[in-house]
């Protein structure tokens, strides 16, 4: 298409890669054009956030494929800032005229100053995090419904009493173009992939669900990797829910508390992640505001938000707002050293922002917002972890968790965890929460395994209303005391 | 924030300047001729639904402006059947090429599916035949516009402020506008357009704690009218009280307890427990309330139904995601389940007939959802419901505690402990817990005082008694 022409087509669902992107008829010249009419009145800087968004999914229930859904999205989000406010608009259709009023709506936030001078914008290189050998639009329908269907054999004849399966696979391809007023133009190409299954089990009158899945910027090798085959994930699924059936009512109060590696990452996520993000601290609203040089965690606790890892679910080459995905340490040997910037914050504390400014799509603005945050490796054996609790609780799996930024309160749900009793796992407990202080937490956890792992990667972090996948990780490690929610006093 | 609005699933904001209204006509229009592209393209049978929005959001922080965000929103979804197999598809490229390409391409994917022959469009004579007029269309709200919005931010984040020195910082005051329309057209012979309005204000103050936690608080209005919102000065003063009565809250000692939700909290129960009586969970094995129909699963006290049809209702329609006349449901009279909620597939897996309760977003197929869910609000004068020796009052609920397959429940809990009938002192970092059949059964007393401005609404409740996990 030509730079100042109709509406861009969207790619046939036929067609199985995306051929010409839309994206391509976007040159320098007419950024140019945008960015200026952007700060016409008077905004200080201002940006252009391109993408087009290809998504793909299907599910099997009840073994049969009862619909496949495919969708295009594809719209251009100007962000202009003066001071620290934000003008934002959007409009999906990309003929200059549209996209100039829109560049016009979001400098209304300003509302005097100086015409801007010249903006010249050159290619920002990028690293590739994302390396993908067998791209899954490529491949045809049929090959990922064949994935599906051994998901669901497998986690039916894992046992008998599995009544229910659902497996279902998602694909995005998502394309973005960055460009800012002063000078950066980046041209990513995000892909995604996520296979999910759910099994229900059923014996007597109880009924439970359990669920597995894997995500990450991947093609259809991520199939390949330990633990993501459907076979596995469908077995997993099994497993869970049956494992499920005979959970006992979970204990209420504080106790020891053994995490492991993982899937627990949503510890870190939850109790000190969100409380990082420059926004919150510029606006001193986050209970670490101020902390900087402080200790605010075991000396054990070193948190890492890193957007560099190949292929995780929350890497980026490059952030919505042009700059580079950055490995960034938080918290070092307990002590906070660093915030979650995007450009925004770190202009108002005078630093080069860290590569966290992201945004769900071009319909929203971009805030600090974590990559893949992880707790660094210790060096205690796991097996020794559990081994030091007398009574206790041991969590591997969550549901989800939340936290108030405010005062620090965090929860998160347990989708499997099991006793601890005279240092061994025993009964499986029913579904419940952990609930906790951020920096409370942090500055009891008193033992740290030398197993990290990373989560397989299915989680979404929402905030502000948006949503953006992230990755997670951790090793093994002991909470000396944390409010368990369960229903059976001691 | 608030319920569920025309455009809750129209992702986002939109453009005043020089943008053209969301017509429900020019929608109608779009989606038959969708329609008619589809079936040209091949399609046994298709539905088309049109969303068009514009929305504006401003927010002001310590006095200053903080975001003006306006745009303009518009997208299409389609489900096409061939020979028994579907595909949900969707697009936001209107041009003439652009959707016959789409609809070519949408009845080729469905090639894909296993033919299902319950997938199939509702059968005519379900359809709607008229499409109430619901009064959800407010002309004053257009004209509230950024100055307008920006001025009743800064009034009520100002009130929130000047209140008491305490509150030493704010998460800002946001006024949020949106209008829309939408257009849903189906070859099983039902073509209707509405357009909505909705209005939304919130203040969110800030007070420093003595332990150096900060302690946040919010209070809102919304309204599909502009008459409907509360005096932004109010609000900023009610946010402000409740921010300031959080102050020293505390751990309380594990144990169980009478525990009375404020409509803030209650309303994610009441959310929760009819989400286990959609005859989607209910065909999938997926609600602990399987086989409970004519059963007691809540207290004789508890009335739960679903009710589209409340003129200004913030989850009222006229018609639902297949087409199908909007019709008020009862959920559960005298703690007993009537009825699961169907759209029409969920009803042909059970044998039975839809509920005209599907819902539609233009992402997705249509599914079993909510319009207004009422928990239907007693006689007893709120404030009386506190009259406990000892218990909590709940305030906000936090986390993903709710396992509907198998009824487990437990969240995180903020709120008062109260003593001798009066609130004694704030409460934080707890959880509440019990399983989730018995939380409804052990409901001892319902309130009077039935808050309307979400989608799910209900007034204060009390349960006789769950577990408190604190120290």
């Amino acid at each position: 298409m030509s730079a100042s022409g109709g509406i861009p087509t969207a790619p046939p669902a036929r067609v199985t890669q995306p051929a010409a992107s839309p994206l391509d008829g976007i040159d320098a010249a007419l950024a140019e054009r945008l960015l200026s009419a952007a700060l016409g009145s008077g905004g200080h800087y201002a940006d252009l956030y391109f993408e087009h968004r290809a998504g793909a999914d299907y599910v099997l229930e009840d073994g049969r494929v009862r619909t496949v859904g495919r969708g295009v999205t594809l719209g251009l989000g100007v962000r202009v800032l003066r001071g620290d406010a934000t003008g934002y608009a959007y409009t999906e259709e990309l003929a200059e005229d549209r996209m100039l009023a829109a560049a016009r709506t979001a400098g209304q936030i300003a509302s005097s100053g100086d015409a801007p001078g010249p903006i010249a914008v050159r290619p920002v290189p990028l690293a590739d995090r994302y390396p993908v050998s067998e791209p899954s639009f490529a491949r045809a329908g049929v090959d990922k419904i064949a994935l599906l269907r051994r998901a669901d054999v497998a986690a039916r004849a894992a046992d008998p009493r599995i009544v229910r399966v659902e497996a279902s696979l998602a694909e995005e391809l998502r394309e973005v173009l960055v460009v800012t007023s002063d000078g950066h133009l980046a041209r990513d190409s995000q892909p995604m992939i996520r296979f999910g299954v759910s099994a229900v089990a059923e014996e007597g009158g109880e009924r439970q669900v359990g669920r597995s899945g894997g995500a990450g910027r991947f093609g259809m090798e991520i199939f390949a990797r330990p633990g993501q085959s459907p076979e596995e994930h469908g077995r997993e699924a099994a497993r869970l829910a049956i494992g499920m059936l005979h959970a006992v009512e979970a204990p209420a109060g504080p106790m020891e508390v053994v995490l492991g590696a993982g899937e627990s990452g949503i510890l870190l996520h939850e109790a000190v992640g969100h409380g990082l993000e420059a926004d919150f601290n510029r606006k001193k609203t986050s209970n670490y505001a101020g902390q900087m040089g402080q200790t605010v965690a075991s000396p054990l606790c070193t948190v890492v938000d890193d957007g560099t890892i190949k292929n995780e679910r929350g890497s980026i080459n490059v952030d919505d707002e042009g700059n580079v995905g950055q490995r960034n340490v938080l918290i070092e040997n307990g002590v906070l050293v660093g915030y979650m910037q995007d450009r925004l914050s770190a202009r108002h504390f005078g630093i080069a922002p860290s590569g966290n400014g992201r945004r769900q799509s071009f319909r929203h603005e971009p805030l600090p917002r974590m990559t893949n945050t992880f707790l660094a490796p210790g060096t205690d054996d796991p097996e020794d972890i559990i081994k030091s609790v007398t009574r206790g609780v041991y969590a591997k799996r969550f549901s989800g968790g939340q936290v108030n930024i405010s005062n620090g309160d965090f929860v998160f749900a347990l989708t499997e965890s099991y006793l601890i009793e005279d240092g061994k796992l025993t009964a499986p407990l029913k579904g419940t929460n952990l609930i906790g202080n951020g920096p409370e937490v942090l500055r009891k956890v008193t033992m740290l395994g030398g197993d990290f792992e990373l989560s397989q990667g299915t989680w979404t972090c929402g905030k502000d209303g948006q949503s953006v996948p992230v990755g997670i990780g951790t090793p093994t490690m002991k909470i000396a005391e944390i409010t368990v929610g369960g229903t059976k006093t001691r | 924030m608030s319920g569920a609005t025309f455009d809750k699933m129209t992702p986002g904001p939109v453009a005043a300047t020089g943008r053209r209204l969301p017509d429900p006509k020019q929608c109608q229009r779009f989606a038959e001729q969708m329609l008619r592209l589809a079936l040209k393209a091949g399609a046994d049978g298709a539905e088309v639904l049109v969303r068009d929005g514009n929305e504006l959001e401003v927010k002001v922080r310590l006095g200053e402006t903080e975001l003006i965000k306006e745009a303009g929103s518009r997208a299409l979804g389609l489900r096409v059947i061939k020979q028994q197999r579907a595909a949900v598809t969707y697009t936001s490229d209107f041009s003439p090429a652009g959707l016959e390409r789409f609809a070519r391409d949408s009845v080729d994917l469905a090639a894909l599916a296993e033919p299902d022959p319950e997938g199939a469009l509702p059968a005519r004579e379900e359809m709607a035949r008229t499409v109430a007029d619901l009064d959800l269309w407010d002309e004053a709200v257009l004209s509230i516009d950024v100055a307008e919005g920006l001025r009743r931010a800064r009034v009520g984040e100002a009130a929130a402020l000047k209140l008491d020195k305490r509150v030493t910082n704010s998460d800002g005051a946001v006024f949020g506008r949106t209008v829309g329309a939408s257009a849903f057209a189906t070859s099983a012979g039902f073509s209707g357009a509405v357009r909505g309005t909705h209005v939304s204000f919130a203040v969110e103050p800030i007070c420093d704690d003595a332990d150096g936690k900060k302690r946040n608080g919010v209070y809102w209005t919304a309204s599909r009218f502009a008459s409907g919102l509360a005096d932004p000065e109010a609000v900023g003063l009610e946010a402000a009280r409740r921010t300031l009565a959080k102050l020293g809250s505390r751990k309380i000692p594990t144990g169980a307890a009478p525990i009375v939700f404020s409509p803030d909290a209650g309303r994610s129960l009441v959310g929760q427990l009819a989400g286990v009586m959609s005859g989607g969970a209910l065909w999938r094995r997926s609600t602990y309330l399987a086989g409970r129909e004519g059963t007691l699963v809540a207290s004789p006290l508890c009335e739960l139904l679903d009710d589209p049809l409340i003129p200004r209702g913030p989850g009222s329609r006229a018609f639902d995601g297949e087409g199908l006349p909007s019709r008020t449901n009862v959920l559960v009279s005298g703690g007993i389940l009537r009825t699961f909620l169907c759209d029409v597939y969920a009803a042909r897996k059970l044998g039975r007939r839809s509920t005209g309760s599907a819902a539609r977003a233009v992402g997705g197929g249509p599914h079993v959802g909510f319009s207004n869910l009422i928990l239907r609000p007693g006689r007893t004068p709120a404030a009386e419901l506190e009259r406990l020796d000892r218990g909590l009052y709940v305030t906000d609920l936090m986390g993903f505690g709710f396992n509907g397959v198998s009824g487990d429940y437990s969240q995180g809990a903020a709120g008062f402990w109260i003593e001798g009938g009066e609130r004694a002192f704030p409460v934080g970092e707890i959880t509440v817990s019990a399983s989730f059949d018995d939380l409804w059964k052990r409901v001892d007393a319902v309130g009077d005082d039935l808050d309307t401005r979400s989608s799910v609404q209900c007034p204060t409740f009390r349960v006789s008694e769950m577990m408190i996990a604190g120290t």
